[in-house]
């Protein structure tokens, strides 16, 4: 009997079932690519954005020491935005496409950035919960189907899991200090919660991108999954802390040996993806301007490079 | 009952035989701490995102290495004090930078002239101080200097862009100078306190480091195609502390948490 060739598409599944990677000159379908580059760029311009809520505190760190480490970290995040771009150009597409596609808003970045970092408490709950949060998103993505997507993320997520160790470490410096320090992060806590939570996406039932991503293996757990994970992962560490998470439905569930916990609040979630948290407009603007105020600075760099290679050619 | 004469004191008691190089090591802390904090202000709006990691990277070496001279100047003053003490608890009139690297970040043309004078001068005095009599003062600039080296490769290689890059960015260049060049005297002219330390032999003459940084500055200012400034009027003080208006500012969002919330640790 004869047997039909497998078409590329089922050549292509064969290959990521037998979780055999993805290269550059691999062949692929073009959704693949296309939802491939929305995810990589998204994420790569999350760390750029990321940079400015947390750079908001590095002229107030209340050390030498603290100034050194939150430095060094938001350096971190402009390392791992350029890895993240120069492995989404490996699909056909170029840093300047995608910046153009950031500010135009037309691509997204995770929108935990848009809530604003009010107190030095916030430098503590962004490292803990919000690098924890993006460091459940982010392991399972080392195994992810396209080779220079793991192979970013591998970097990434070594100094991810350094960051949320230091902002650990400031939350406890914190509650083991005096009151109003204790009071600075409760309060940090009560703020960044529910964000954090929001962060791993919108509940499966209304995740309709999940099913593929799960099958192309761009994705290795659903949302709600690494939600609770993250629940069960934080709240015995607030604890630990002494603080209080603010959901009164956090409750420990023998049966599911899971947290049961409350309902995010999906009204607030979508009104800050559609461009209504209180910093979108400044966090885009920051880095509209960036841009632009920088122009003149690259048109003079390549500029100064083009004549410097005419003079080498006239003196060859 | 009125105070006699004699019952004045004189000095603060706590002040045993001041070691002369305490006020040259805090100078040089507050020095390398304001550029950084300037540089740091940078992080997350540079102009491209390589330079954003540089900018980021030149003020994370200032920032330990003035970490080591406030260490070291805690110790040789013998007060109980910290490096946050010193960096944090002391107001305007008692730093004692230069004036130039308290200068605003400006446009990026700014950053890198006034980042080029200091590099241009930080770089020739860390060479001599590695080879310096006090072994702790030798060790931090011997780690410097390495870093120092590379701040002045990029630094210099920026002003030539910028110099010989389009018509715009010259005019950037050109307005930067112009605000800038002033600040650069005070680098290398002595204060009563220097000049002790020189005739100590703990400082390197200053004039002794001009040929090669005057040197340098030519080679620069030709291949950026920007003939040499004219040596403007040197605007001098910050090194006694007598600031611009700027560094009030500066201080006040560096010290905030510590001045809002004395005594604790962070």
């Amino acid at each position: 009997m004869e047997t039909l060739a497998p078409t590329p598409e089922e050549q292509f599944q064969a290959r990521i079932d037998a979780d055999i990677r993805i290269e550059p000159k691999d062949w692929m379908p073009e959704a693949y690519r296309k939802t491939l580059i929305r995810q990589i760029s998204q994420h790569a311009h999350s760390e750029l954005v990321g940079m400015l809520p947390e750079g908001n505190w590095i002229t107030r760190a209340p050390s030498l020491k603290r100034k050194s480490i939150l430095l060094a970290k938001v350096q971190d995040e402009a390392g791992h935005g350029l890895y993240l771009y120069s492995a989404a150009e490996t699909l056909g597409t170029s840093r300047e496409q995608m910046l153009a596609d950031l500010h135009s808003g037309k691509a997204k970045y995770s929108s935990i950035f848009n809530y604003p970092t009010l107190s030095w408490a916030d430098m503590g709950c962004v490292g803990w919960l919000v690098d924890g949060a993006a460091i459940l998103n982010q392991v399972p993505l080392c195994r992810t189907s396209y080779g220079p997507y793991a192979r970013a993320m591998v970097r990434v997520c070594k100094e991810e899991s350094f960051h949320q160790r230091q902002g650990f470490e400031i939350m406890q410096t914190l509650c083991e200090g005096a009151p109003a320090q204790k009071e600075m992060a409760q309060e940090a806590l009560n703020r960044w919660w529910w964000p954090t939570l929001m962060m791993f996406g919108p509940k499966d039932s209304e995740s309709p991108n999940t099913e593929q991503s799960m099958k192309w293996r761009i994705k290795r757990f659903t949302n709600d999954e690494l939600r609770q994970k993250f629940v069960d992962m934080m709240v015995p560490q607030a604890e630990f802390l002494g603080l209080t998470v603010p959901d009164e439905k956090v409750k420990w569930n023998e049966e599911r040996q899971a947290y049961d916990f409350g309902e995010v609040n999906w009204e607030e979630f979508w009104a800050v993806v559609k461009g209504n948290g209180l910093c979108n407009h400044e966090r885009l603007q920051a880095r509209v301007q960036a841009h632009e105020e920088g122009a003149w600075v690259r048109e003079a760099a390549l500029a100064h490079a083009g004549k410097r290679k005419a003079r080498e050619t006239v003196a060859a | 009952m009125a105070a006699t004469q004699s019952e004045i004191p004189t000095a603060p008691a706590a002040a045993p035989a001041a070691n002369p190089l305490f006020p040259l090591v805090l100078q040089l802390a507050d020095t390398s701490l304001i550029l950084a904090h300037r540089l740091s202000e940078w992080c997350g709006h540079g102009p491209v995102l390589e330079q954003d990691l540089a900018l980021a990277n030149i003020a994370l070496d200032l920032l330990g290495e003035a970490r080591s001279y406030y260490q070291y100047a805690a110790e040789l003053e013998g007060q109980g004090r910290t490096e946050d003490d010193l960096a944090y608890l002391r107001s305007a009139v008692e730093y004692r930078n230069p004036l130039l690297v308290e200068q605003p970040n400006g446009d990026f043309a700014h950053t890198i002239v006034r980042q080029f004078l200091f590099d241009n001068f930080h770089y020739h005095l860390l060479k001599e101080l590695q080879s310096g009599p006090d072994a702790r003062l030798a060790a931090i600039a011997e780690k410097s200097v390495k870093e120092a080296a590379y701040h002045l490769k990029w630094s210099s290689e920026w002003l030539i862009r910028l110099g010989d890059g389009t018509p715009e960015s010259r005019q950037h260049l050109d307005k930067a100078i112009a605000t800038l060049w002033r600040f650069a005297g005070e680098l290398t002219t002595p204060t009563a306190l220097e000049t002790n330390l020189q005739e100590l032999g703990l400082l390197p003459e200053y004039a002794a480091l001009l040929p090669a940084m005057q040197a340098h500055a030519a080679h620069v200012l030709a291949e950026a195609t920007v003939p040499l400034p004219a040596a403007p009027f040197a605007q001098q003080g910050g090194k006694s502390g007598r600031h611009s208006e700027h560094l009030g500012y500066l201080l006040a969002e560096l010290q905030y948490l510590q001045r809002t919330y004395p005594g604790l640790t962070w």
